[in-house]
């Protein structure tokens, strides 16, 4: 289904740019930015869709279940995941969604290598590293069940893309928001988070619980990310913000006010980067160069040093055993 | 697995235990003021479903926060019901609150109006539920109203088990500008990208769900 935009297929434009229709008589018109020429635009596969195709039944069944996974990670609370968070938090609409972390490149570009742990990953190692830090968890093992019944989702969804393309992919990740205009500001971030974000996500950060089930998650505190997921990147936050928050309402907010407030919620204390040495500005400098620049970690903001903490969130341990390095010394 | 914010959490206890009881009224009083409410609302707070005409929500078992809410924003009119305006304007600020108090301990009843729903728009109106339609940007329901459509504090009613004539009025009104209280609009954009097929779907499956 993948066609660079010069050969856009009508049917497969309605679907997408529908979202840019603006009817004068709406009030929050959906401003999906549009294609670039060039750029490499999938529909994604829908379990709809699944249930159709030819498959053969016992992989429609492991991806069914890694759509189940992938939507509700809760499930897996206390022994894989130990924050309020899902896949589906981060990578909206299933996972299918242009600008709102699109999961389908993962199976396409992998294995390759990647600066943050600074060797070749492939897509289970990168499902990994969601659970390690975005998760505050622990993976499943590799090549266990549900290990495999999510990446076979996330391959699902990628179906018909050619394995490394070269054309860039159209609202892959999050996309990048200009430099801001002024530096991003804590107070004028508060206002923000105050305004727009804190019905749903509370004052203090942490999402909300009902009878037990997450509603909404936690953007600080202990059952948030931790310290080293890439989304305690001021810069990635930014843009994940701008394009898929308020919920229902992406792109209203001003590049400003999405970079203040990343910025207002960055600044706020969560579990420890599963990296941590014992000391943060140690850990800081470690990775800085391949993460932490981008960060607050290790900084003193509003007189208080971030990070400098051994709370692990409600995860009893630091480091899951699924972070190691690879040496890659094949004889 | 220490805690670093323990004064966080405990003001989160604090928060939740007060969010619970936030509005002050008392039921008894409130069931004294609700004898205009119950020709419509039905003594049991159950509502009635009308097909072809104006429904009458259920108030039993929602939220008293959500509840007082709407009977002010109908008074000021941020949420126009011509119907309604004579009724909230007899009631005082106390006896609204009283009100409110009063039908959300009730038990909650079953709701009616998706009897005789195709099993094209129940399937059709669970997608839109629980998974939503992101291609035209519209999020699932239970992302605010919560896990089962049940309900979120004072600000995200439940849906299950309301009234399919009621719900899918209330879309309407948002999207031909008569209700316009809801926060940040966060109702309003999803409404308006709605269309009769989908208020149809989506109203009659909600209606069908359990409301405890």
């Amino acid at each position: 289904m993948n066609i660079p935009f010069v050969k856009l297929s009508a049917a497969i434009a309605v679907g997408l740019l529908s979202l840019n229709a603006t009817a004068a008589d709406v009030r929050f018109p959906v401003d999906m930015p549009k294609p670039k020429e060039g750029q490499l635009v999938h529909v994604p596969p829908t379990m709809d869709d699944l249930e159709k195709s030819q498959l053969h039944p016992e992989l429609k069944r492991v991806i069914r279940r890694g759509h189940d996974l992938f939507m509700n990670t809760q499930q897996l609370r206390g022994k894989n995941v130990f924050n309020n968070m899902n896949c589906s938090s981060c990578h909206m609409g299933e996972g299918r969604l242009p600008f709102a972390g699109p999961v389908w490149p993962a199976a396409v570009t992998l294995p390759d290598f990647r600066p943050k742990n600074n060797h070749v990953n492939n897509l289970e190692e990168r499902i990994a590293g969601c659970f390690s830090y975005s998760m505050n968890g622990t993976p499943p093992a590799y090549g266990s069940d549900d290990m495999l019944a999510l990446s076979a989702y996330h391959q699902w969804l990628a179906k018909g893309v050619e394995m490394y393309p070269s054309a860039p992919i159209y609202g892959r990740g999050y996309p990048k928001l200009n430099d801001p205009q002024q530096k991003p500001d804590y107070k004028r971030g508060k206002q923000v988070y105050e305004a727009k974000c804190s019905l749903c996500h509370s004052n203090d950060g942490s999402g909300l619980v009902q009878n037990g089930k997450v509603v909404f998650p936690a953007v600080w505190g202990d059952n948030s990310y931790n310290w080293g997921a890439g989304i305690a990147r001021t810069f990635t936050l930014a843009a994940f913000v701008k394009h898929n928050m308020p919920l229902g309402q992406r792109g209203t907010l001003s590049d400003q006010e999405a970079w203040d407030v990343a910025y207002y919620i960055d600044t706020q204390e969560r579990p420890q980067d599963p990296r941590y040495t014992g000391n943060v500005k140690e850990t800081r400098a470690k990775y800085d160069a391949t993460f932490h620049k981008a960060t607050n970690y290790g900084l003193t903001v509003n007189g208080k040093l971030l990070g400098d903490h051994d709370n692990t969130g409600s995860k009893p341990f630091l480091k899951p055993e699924a972070l190691k390095p690879r040496t890659f010394t094949a004889e | 697995m220490k805690k670093l914010l323990t004064p966080l959490a405990f003001a989160m206890a604090l928060g939740a235990a007060s969010a619970a009881q936030a509005l002050e009224g008392d039921a008894k009083a409130g069931q004294q003021a609700a004898a205009v409410c119950t020709s419509c609302h039905q003594p049991d707070g159950g509502g009635m479903n009308i097909a072809g005409g104006q429904s009458w929500p259920r108030l039993a078992g929602l939220d008293a926060d959500y509840l007082y809410k709407q009977l002010r924003d109908i008074k000021a009119g941020s949420r126009q019901s011509p119907v309604m305006m004579p009724f909230v304007s007899m009631l005082n600020e106390q006896q609204m609150r009283d009100v409110a108090v009063y039908y959300s301990q009730l038990p909650a009843t079953a709701g009616k109006g998706g009897e005789q729903a195709s099993a094209e728009d129940l399937a059709h109106g669970e997608k839109l539920a629980t998974v939503g339609d992101w291609e035209r940007y519209i999020v699932p329901c239970q992302s605010c109203h919560g896990p089962g459509n049940l309900g979120v504090g004072g600000q995200f009613p439940a849906l299950a088990g309301q009234h399919a004539g009621y719900i899918a009025d209330q879309l309407r009104a948002w999207k031909n500008g008569t209700r316009d209280n809801d926060p940040l609009h966060l109702m309003l954009a999803i409404a308006e990208r709605m269309d009769e097929k989908d208020i149809r779907a989506v109203s009659q499956w909600l209606s069908r769900q359990p409301a405890k």
